[in-house]
C-alpha cells in the first residue's frame, strides 16, 4: 500500500526508508531518492524557496502515480513524501522509497515515481533570488522523461 | 455554479484564488468557462489568452477544454507543475 504525506515539517530519512522494511523479511531492495534545495538555479542565487500545493489533488496524484508503479513492477511497498510551504538551500524537498525482492524493480520504480512527480503532481516551486521572486519554469526535459515510460 | 480555483503564477497574475461562476446549461464545458474567463477585462483575458501555458483539473483530476461540466463541479487552472 502506497503510503503519502504531503508536509511542511521535514522528515527523517532513516526513519522513514525504515518503515519500509520493519517486521518483514521478504524485502530485498529499498532504493530511494531524496530532492534537496540547492542555492543556485538558472544562473541565479536562490536564498529561499517556497512550494505550494493544491491539497487533495496533489495527494490524490501521488497516490495514483505508486499505484502505477505498482501495477508496472512487482513491488513490496512505495512512501513518497513532499514538503511545502518555505524552504531554505540544503534543506530536503521529497524523498521517494520504494522496495522490492530484486534491486531491478526498486531502482525503476523509483525513477519512474519522480519522473511522473516531476510532471504530473500539482506543486509550483517559487524562488527568492537578489532580482526578486521568481516562479520555477517547467523544464522541457522533464516532461521528456516522464514520456520516456510511457 | 462552479467552484474555480487558481494556483500558483496564475493566482498572482489574477489576484485571487477561488471563486464561483456561473456556468451555462447541460453541456457546457472547460472551453466555454475558459472563454468567459477570457472575456474579462485586464489580467483575466491575458492570463487566458490563446497560446497560454496553463493546465486545468476538473473535480482533481486532470481535464482538457473538452471535458464537459456540471454544477457543483470543482475546477481548477494552474500552470505546468514544478514539483519534486
Amino acid at each position: 500500500m502506497p503510503t503519502v504525506r504531503v508536509q511542511e515539517a521535514d522528515f527523517d530519512t532513516g526513519r522513514e526508508l525504515d518503515r519500509l522494511t520493519a517486521g518483514r523479511t521478504d524485502v530485498g531492495a529499498v532504493a530511494s531518492f531524496t530532492g534537496l534545495v540547492r542555492a543556485s538555479n538558472d544562473g541565479s542565487d536562490v536564498s529561499a524557496m517556497t512550494l505550494e500545493h493544491y491539497p487533495g489533488m496533489t495527494e490524490r496524484a501521488l497516490e495514483d502515480i505508486c499505484r502505477a508503479a505498482h501495477a508496472r513492477w512487482d513491488l513490496l511497498d512505495t512512501l513518497v513524501i513532499h514538503r511545502v510551504g518555505a524552504l531554505r538551500p540544503g534543506e530536503r524537498i521529497v524523498l521517494v522509497g520504494v522496495s522490492s525482492a530484486h534491486r531491478g524493480e526498486a531502482f525503476a520504480a523509483c525513477e519512474f515515481i519522480m519522473d511522473y512527480l516531476k510532471t504530473r503532481a500539482p506543486f509550483w516551486k517559487r524562488e527568492e533570488t537578489p532580482r526578486g521572486a521568481r516562479w520555477v519554469e517547467a523544464r522541457e526535459s522533464d516532461e521528456q522523461a516522464a514520456k520516456g515510460w510511457e | 455554479m462552479v467552484t474555480v480555483l487558481f494556483f500558483a503564477a496564475l493566482r498572482e497574475s489574477l489576484g485571487t484564488s477561488r471563486e464561483r461562476v456561473a456556468i451555462a446549461g447541460p453541456g457546457t464545458t472547460v472551453a466555454a468557462l475558459v472563454e468567459s474567463l477570457r472575456q474579462r477585462e485586464g489580467a483575466w483575458s491575458e492570463a487566458f489568452a490563446p497560446g497560454k501555458n496553463w493546465r486545468v483539473a476538473v473535480n482533481q483530476r486532470m481535464a482538457s477544454l473538452a471535458t464537459p461540466l456540471q454544477a457543483g463541479d470543482e475546477v481548477a487552472f494552474f500552470p505546468p507543475v514544478t514539483g519534486g
